[in-house]
């Protein structure tokens, strides 16, 4: 009997709350949201387009619609499923559907139109078996940007750093020999393992990591071949470089070439000693481990970019007892090669390393411009920490993108 | 001549895409994919060059009994299997439509598994020696690993309900502030390689 008492309570609420009116709802939106309830397939009132506006900082291709959800989207959550954007070029022009988006998402970014021509805009609310329109929104037109505004804070930086660097570049061709740089005991190791190679007769294995020389860590990693290859080319040790793109073998036979050419031994350079094995990730991976368990090297070097074959290579060149040198860029692979291998470089140093083995002094000058504004960098942390913490956030907002 | 085309061409591509990066408007940017596309066209006229040097280096292996030139014989009959299959029916979506892509499923797909799946050994080997506590550092490193391992398996919330919010701590400060540091050093490493190479002081793959 109580139980039957708390129903009939229940619907008499229900029943009392939806004949009076919300904030914001007229009485005849309360008497169609009312009519609603009673239906099986509800109604649905229509959303409203807020604001149309040219997307920001883009090349005039985007406009941002906003609007405000279906009313009904609060007081029956199942009733509408999602909602259609619709642009068309006149207001009364046929609307093609641009974009879906779920139910409770009131913006989207048409990125389709062209700079210049004007867009008119509608909203369906989308039910089971009804579909709803909001009012006709419009023109609104895209605009194409030359500058884009959200990367101000990068381009003071960019711009900052290469003066940087080449104030100090400059520094170090007037007074050669004056620029000092602290010397990494890795390329110490690098001619002990070499040393080691030549002396008992085994090959040098230099693999450059899995992107092609559109990567920044390829192109330092030639660099540092280089460098690797003068000394190979100087002790008459052998080389071998698997390649799994063919434009980064090109590149690298044209570095080793050099590199004989450099030390006056030009008749020894083998170019067969650069070759392509395969551009897929993992069958890449099983040739090089193929080599290494079959030909023993005794120095294996992996610099450049690396993903999940890190570790194969690190530690099947750890059961091969070679003397291992790592580097790359990839963050998250850096422990691997840290616990596998003797010597790391550690992200930046991989970029620093060609140039500071080669010992030139311009090259040696330009690490010392970026050591600084790497210093400039740490005090403008220091002081956007510091002034985030009384509530001053403008240096914070200056480096934000977008 | 010989090297300065090649230095003017690098500095005019290399400045051209540092103001793509700033300038998003359109005739910058169609341009600049036009440049993307030629990259895609000479990477594969590329692996072509590379297919032909694969043939020729094994090859050579072959006719010279060269150590373990057996390889090589796999090497070149797969080649020439999955290219005639390839010519034969193509790449359809299916394996039962294509008899290319049911080697790929059923033949090339589970050996890269295999190999990718050697990780989890490898992982445990080389955790085995790193998780030594041979100094201060390592025995900080091991407590570390032990907490965010038993915070990240459902044994570790039984045995104490705090091991996933002391790894989520870890994870989100320590953690994040080493990688963050380690980023800011690369990305300024990067800009000095890439003004060296734009400025030609870098060249070591030019002759």
């Amino acid at each position: 009997m109580q139980k039957s008492g708390s129903i009939i309570a229940l619907a008499a609420f229900l029943v009392l709350s939806a004949h009076i009116p919300a904030a914001g709802q007229t009485p005849d939106d309360t008497v169609l949201i009312a009519d609603t309830l009673k239906t099986a397939a509800p109604e649905i009132l229509p959303p409203t387009i807020v604001s149309l506006e040219d997307t920001p900082n883009d090349a005039g291709t985007s406009i941002d619609v906003t609007w405000e959800v279906s009313p009904t989207e609060s007081l029956l959550p199942a009733a509408v499923l999602q909602y259609l954007v619709l642009r068309a070029t006149s207001p009364d022009g046929e609307f093609e559907r641009v974009g879906t988006v779920p139910v409770g998402t009131n913006s989207y970014s048409d990125d389709g139109t062209e700079p210049g021509d004007p867009y008119w805009y509608r909203i369906d609310a989308v039910g089971t078996d009804v579909e709803v329109s909001s009012a006709v929104s419009g023109p609104a037109h895209s605009r194409m940007q030359w500058f884009d505004r959200g990367r101000v804070g990068v381009l003071l930086f960019t711009v900052l750093t290469c003066v940087l660097v080449v104030v100090f570049i400059q520094v170090a061709k007037r007074r050669p020999g004056k620029v000092f740089l602290r010397r990494l005991p890795v390329f110490d190791a690098i001619d002990e393992a070499i040393g080691r190679a030549t002396e008992m007769g085994k090959k040098v294995l230099y693999i450059m990591g899995g992107l092609d020389v559109d990567d920044p860590q390829t192109v330092a990693s030639m660099s540092i071949l280089a460098r690797v290859a003068d000394r190979t080319a100087s002790y008459g040790a052998r080389m071998d470089i698997p390649c799994i793109w063919p434009m980064a073998m090109s590149m690298a036979r044209e570095t080793v070439k050099e590199s004989y050419l450099r030390v006056g031994k030009p008749d020894e350079y083998n170019e067969d000693e650069i070759y392509y094995l395969t551009t897929d990730q993992f069958g890449y991976v099983a040739g090089v481990d193929g080599i290494m368990m079959r030909d023993r090297p005794a120095a294996n070097f992996y610099l450049g970019a690396f993903y999940a074959e890190s570790l194969i290579f690190a530690e099947t060149g750890y059961a091969t007892g070679a003397i291992q040198i790592a580097g790359t860029a990839e963050v998250d692979q850096l422990p691997f090669f840290v616990v596998a291998c003797d010597y790391t470089l550690i992200g930046e140093e991989l970029y620093a390393a060609g140039a500071s083995l080669s010992g030139d002094p311009v090259q040696v000058g330009s690490i010392r411009g970026q050591d600084i504004a790497k210093a400039v960098f740490f005090v403008y942390i220091a002081a956007g920490v510091i002034l985030k913490l009384v509530g001053i956030d403008w240096l914070e907002r200056l480096l934000m993108i977008g | 001549m010989r090297l300065q085309v090649p230095l003017a061409i690098i500095l005019i591509m290399g400045l051209f895409t540092i103001v793509t990066s700033f300038i998003p408007a359109r005739p910058i940017a169609d341009l600049n994919q036009t440049f993307r596309n030629w990259y895609i066209g000479i990477i594969t006229f590329f692996i072509f060059l590379g297919t032909i040097n694969l043939v020729r280096v094994n090859g050579e292996k072959i006719k010279t009994k060269a150590s373990d030139w057996q390889y090589s014989i796999i090497l070149i009959t797969a080649l020439a299997v999955m290219l005639i299959a390839g010519f034969y029916k193509g790449r359809a979506s299916t394996d039962e439509e294509s008899v290319f892509m049911y080697l790929y499923f059923n033949v090339q797909f589970p050996l890269e598994a295999t190999m990718y799946s050697l990780l989890a050994f490898f992982v445990t080997s080389a955790s085995f020696r790193a998780f030594r506590a041979r100094n201060k550092e390592a025995l900080c490193l091991l407590l570390a690993a032990v907490v965010i391992m038993l915070g990240r398996v459902p044994v570790g919330t039984a045995i104490w309900k705090g091991f996933p919010e002391v790894t989520e701590w870890i994870m989100s400060y320590p953690n994040a502030a080493a990688k963050r540091g380690i980023r800011l050093g690369i990305d300024l490493g990067l800009i000095s390689m890439a003004l060296r190479m734009i400025l030609g002081i870098e060249r070591s793959y030019m002759q």
